[in-house]
């Protein structure tokens, strides 16, 4: 039974699950027909409240969305959860681990849960974490939970594809001038201290209340600061009212983040198709190969490297 | 030469259906996996077959690896295959390990677990096995 991957659009938009599964694995692994698939679903996405949940290792990411995603059950909503963790640059393998801490979801037929891993992508997310997104927007998601890897201060990716990010901290993750470094810190639209029963959690409320406090630019939205203990479930209802309070201001002024998240996704998606097309037009040109060699002794640089492919290319597409 | 797509990489679950709590072997396994170059979803313990087959089916896995201390595999084994069944996961292949007496082995793999790997083997034989006995075609 091998079904290709338009069957498979076909199958979600029906709500198929098994379909989901199977889209996901061929969007993975970059079937050149996937992207027929994608562009099937496309126009039923749009619909579902994307979050991203980012921060640093072991600040509770998995535990608190096993959390959320069991009070919106409550509400009846259909939940989404994608969970990325990295792959080894050395096998390439990964242990994906972040069901563990969501188990209670995996009898209900309401959640679907995906583990990903980021096969070599830098900035949080794998490359085919938005695609991904689409397919359960498309399967009629309300609220779609993506987990970043355990991110330090620049895996930031994350803002290209959601509507709100939480940024979950915890007690003890280090002092105040992490708190004012850029990228990481800027990003939240919520910022939650977890494990807040731990030591010091007073204190780190107040060090990133400061850093928010810090910052000098006008906003419209200014990130609210909950305490959670995951674990025991505390505090998660006042997230929620925080989620749902900034989808509506979204809604209200989302347009011009709207607009940003379209700009970028068009700009990786042109940036990769360039990628390929340019690679397809290079294989087994001897250029290329030359060019290695001149680079690794040091007789040409990288960047007038490419600067001549690429010449080169558009010349010959011209003729 | 660069190549623009991506190898399909192989998925495996490992998971303790059942009610005992030591996990070691499992995660052994999940490692030996994740070093051949495998994405292993690990779900943690005390997992109902429910829970198994839906994890297997959203993860859309290619093998399952379910290990069990308790005793309990000849109830918990055959209701995971017949679950997948069910779901139409027939193209899953499906191994165990841990403590399992001989007697109960071939009844087990008449019921459709593939093999079943006791204590002390070699994490290099279970990896081969993963390998090439893949029930889909890359």
């Amino acid at each position: 039974m091998t079904l290709s991957p338009k069957d498979l659009a076909q199958g979600v938009l029906k709500g198929n699950r098994r379909s989901v599964a199977r889209l996901m694995t061929a969007i993975e692994n970059e079937d050149p027909e996937s992207r027929a698939a994608i562009s099937q679903l496309y126009p039923h996405t749009g619909n579902a409240y994307i979050v991203g949940v980012t921060g640093p290792p072991g600040s509770g990411k998995s535990t608190l969305i096993g959390q959320l995603a069991k009070q919106y059950r409550k509400r009846k909503k259909k939940v989404g959860i994608i969970a990325v963790d990295p792959s080894s640059p050395f096998t390439g393998g990964a242990l994906l681990g972040d069901r563990i801490r969501m188990q209670e979801l995996s009898a209900d037929e309401g959640v679907f849960v995906r583990s990903m891993a980021t096969r070599g992508n830098l900035g949080g997310l794998a490359r085919s974490t938005v695609d991904l997104v689409n397919v359960l927007d498309a399967f009629g998601c309300d609220i779609i939970f993506v987990e970043t890897v355990g991110a330090g201060q620049s895996e930031v990716d994350v803002i290209k594809l959601a509507d709100a990010v939480v940024l979950v901290m915890a007690p003890g993750l280090g002092d105040d001038i992490q708190a004012i470094k850029a990228g990481i810190m800027e990003i939240g639209d919520i910022i939650v201290v977890n494990k807040a029963d731990r030591e010091n959690a007073e204190r780190t409320m107040l060090e990133i209340k400061e850093a928010i406090e810090l910052d000098t630019e006008q906003k419209e939205w200014s990130p609210p600061i909950v305490k959670t203990i995951a674990t025991s479930n505390e505090g998660v209802e006042e997230l929620i009212e925080k989620l749902e309070e900034h989808r509506g201001f979204h809604m209200k002024a989302g347009l011009a983040r709207t607009r940003i998240k379209g700009e970028i996704q068009l700009l990786e998606a042109l940036k990769a198709r360039l990628a390929e097309t340019v690679m397809a037009d290079l294989k087994g040109d001897r250029d290329y190969e030359i060019m290695i060699e001149k680079i690794a002794s040091r007789q040409l640089n990288p960047y007038e490297a490419a600067a001549t492919l690429v010449d080169k290319i558009v010349r010959r597409n011209q003729d | 030469m660069p190549s623009a797509g991506v190898e399909r990489k192989i998925r495996a679950l490992v998971a303790k259906p059942g009610l005992d709590s030591h996990d070691r072997g499992a995660k052994v396994v999940a490692r030996a996996l994740r070093d051949a170059g495998m994405e292993v979803i690990y779900t943690g313990l005390r997992q109902t077959p429910e829970q198994i087959v839906e994890a297997a089916m959203q993860e859309d896995v290619d093998v399952l690896c379910l290990s069990i201390l308790s005793g309990a595999h000849m109830t918990l084994f055959p209701r995971i295959i017949d679950l997948m069944k069910e779901r139409g996961l027939d193209d899953v292949l499906v191994i165990a390990g841990g403590v399992i007496p001989e007697e109960d082995i071939s009844k087990l793999k008449d019921r459709g677990i593939a093999e079943i790997f006791g204590p002390g083997t070699p994490t290099r034989v279970t990896v081969d096995y993963v390998r090439n006995n893949l029930k889909r075609k890359s």
